[in-house]
């Protein structure tokens, strides 16, 4: 859309076109009602000074950035095709200025990564590097390739094709909505077509994921900790389009983590965990071990390992089961609840 | 010297943003200034003194401080080529959300919350729509969903903007900003002759001037009335 096409097109014509620059015209103050017939310039040109003056309208900004606006919804909805499939990761350096030992990793979609390390190890700061797909530009200098190849500036800046989803522990809904119109907010502000399908499949996993459900009509900031957090993760693996997912924790309480992860890389994403709970750590198929700002060693989840999980998994359904038990009002009995061992 | 100019509204991250992001600067051997504009009280100055790098303060006190900003933008472009800092960096908070104090050819940086609800892109003005660079902060306290949707609304107001995320508190994000925030090329020696990006707001009625009585007759200059009566 060049700016000059732009200018010749009517109002009407122009909404017709690009349905969502209506939209625009209201979120800039842009009186419009009665003038569909006019061209841009032509809606200025009888529009009342003391109009342009109250709603703060720079007319010469707001045309430059319609057509900007329109050439962005443009390449958004051409990029729905492409996925991100891998993520490479070459060495940089230590905190202390040795080069980390590894030759490269690669992380492709499906693949559950742990990332473990003490605080303040660097852990944030590899997350920060695979968001920004850093180019030997960040202090670490690694060198992050997403599907084989550098990003383009314009890639790493943009708003709307962000890499990263993120999803962490103290992260609240704070927005005054309910359950169905919190969903259909977001999938009106991601565009996608088919709105209700996938409002009511978003729903029906979170239910799936949380210990208790909840109704369609509930306000998001009335939700438990695990209901918000499985509508959380639903919302993310489903509507969200950043092919990463990065998870800091996920609480054991009111939600089934294993049905979560599940969920995540059956719609196609990266996961990337920074977790010491050793189920969650096992359940990746490697973990990135990071100290003094590098990358340590990469171990991949031995069959021993997956073993262990098995028990472990036990042991949390038996501390799950108590749970519910004291919640309905139960007496805990010591034969009965570990007769299995 | 660079010069950039911060706004934002009050209490969105816009001190937390800059310290971090100074910090980047100073590790890079980047000399910075900062002049912190108010209106009645700030003690973000020492916070910036903590940085060890040489720091002003101007109150507004009675009067517009976008307005004062602009009265003294000059002198304060002078201060910062005597202390011969690399990039001086001016921060200041509207306080009715109309004014911005961006300067033609001076980037311009918006910082503002995903806290803040999702109409308030709308409701800022020429602060967020004509920024050159917008942060979104406090992204750590709200879902994934709500941020996405923040975003999408700054950039509907503001699609010619680099849009960034930066927590304050941890500083993710503020080496990235860092790096393009400033212009190693730019040289600012006077703003002499150069033009806001947008006519502040007119103001001038007697209230302006002092006047606390209320009532009609003491309602001189440039007055308009609210339209209360029934909707048809």
């Amino acid at each position: 859309m060049s700016l000059d096409n732009l200018l010749r097109l009517s109002i009407g014509e122009l909404f017709l076109k690009f349905p969502y620059t209506k939209d625009f015209f209201t979120d800039h103050l842009v009186p419009y009602e009665g003038h569909e017939n006019y061209t841009v310039n032509q809606l200025f040109e009888n529009m009342d000074e003391e109009v342009i003056e109250d709603n703060a309208i720079n007319t010469e900004l707001f045309i430059t950035s319609l057509v900007e606006y329109i050439e962005l919804m443009s390449s958004y909805f051409a990029s729905n095709q492409e996925t991100e499939n891998t993520i490479t990761i070459y060495p940089g350096f230590y905190k202390d200025g040795t080069k980390e030992h590894f030759k490269k990793i690669e992380i492709t979609k499906g693949d559950i990564v742990s990332i473990v390390g003490p605080t303040g190890s660097g852990k944030s700061r590899l997350l920060a590097d695979i968001e920004w797909a850093a180019n030997m530009d960040t202090p670490t200098k690694r060198k992050v390739l997403i599907n084989g190849r550098v990003l383009e500036p314009h890639e790493r800046f943009s708003a709307s094709n962000k890499l990263v989803a993120q999803l962490s522990q103290n992260m609240n809904f704070v927005m005054d909505l309910s359950v169905y119109e919190f969903l259909d907010l977001h999938a009106s502000s991601r565009m996608v077509e088919n709105k209700e399908q996938i409002i009511a499949k978003i729903f029906d996993k979170a239910n799936e994921l949380a210990g208790e459900g909840f109704s369609k009509d509930v306000p998001i900031t009335e939700l438990s900790g695990g209901q918000s957090r499985a509508l959380m993760i639903a919302d993310t693996a489903i509507l969200s389009k950043a092919p990463i997912i990065l998870i800091d924790e996920i609480e054991n309480a009111g939600i089934d983590r294993k049905k979560a992860l599940d969920l995540l890389i059956g719609e196609d994403k990266i996961v990337l965990m920074s977790t010491h709970d050793p189920i969650l750590a096992l359940m990746g198929d490697k973990r990135i071990v990071i100290n003094n700002g590098g990358i340590e060693t990469i171990i991949e989840t031995s069959k021993d390992e997956r073993s262990i999980l098995s028990n472990l998994e036990e042991l949390d359904k038996t501390l799950m089961d108590m749970r519910n038990r004291l919640r309905y009002g139960k007496r805990l009995k010591f034969e009965e609840e570990f007769k299995h061992e | 010297m660079d010069l950039i100019t911060v706004s934002g509204p009050p209490s969105s991250g816009k001190t937390s943003v800059l310290i971090k992001t100074i910090e980047n600067f100073l590790k890079r051997n980047i000399s910075v200034g900062v002049v912190k504009f108010d209106c009645l009280f700030t003690d973000d100055d020492i916070y910036f003194q903590k940085l060890g790098i040489p720091v002003r303060k101007g109150l507004s006190g009675s009067l517009c401080p976008d307005h004062y900003f602009v009265s003294n933008i000059e002198e304060v472009v002078e201060w910062g080529l005597k202390e011969n800092v690399d990039v001086l960096i001016t921060e200041s908070a509207g306080l009715c959300n109309r004014c911005s104090p961006y300067i033609q050819d001076i980037k311009a940086v918006c910082i503002i919350d995903n806290l803040s609800g999702i109409n308030t892109p709308k409701k800022i003005g020429p602060m967020l729509k004509s920024a050159d660079i917008v942060v979104i902060t406090k992204g750590d306290i709200v879902s994934q969903a709500e941020r996405e949707v923040f975003t999408m609304k700054v950039q509907s107001v503001n699609p010619k903007a680099i849009i960034m995320h930066v927590n304050g508190l941890s500083g993710q994000g503020a080496y990235e900003l860092s790096t393009f925030i400033h212009d190693e090329t730019k040289h600012v020696e006077t703003l002499e002759g150069m033009k806001l990006r947008y006519p502040m707001p007119a103001a001038l009625c007697s209230y302006c001037l002092g006047e606390t009585r209320i009532g009609k007759s003491h309602q001189l200059g440039n007055i308009r009335k609210i339209d209360l009566s029934d909707i048809k």
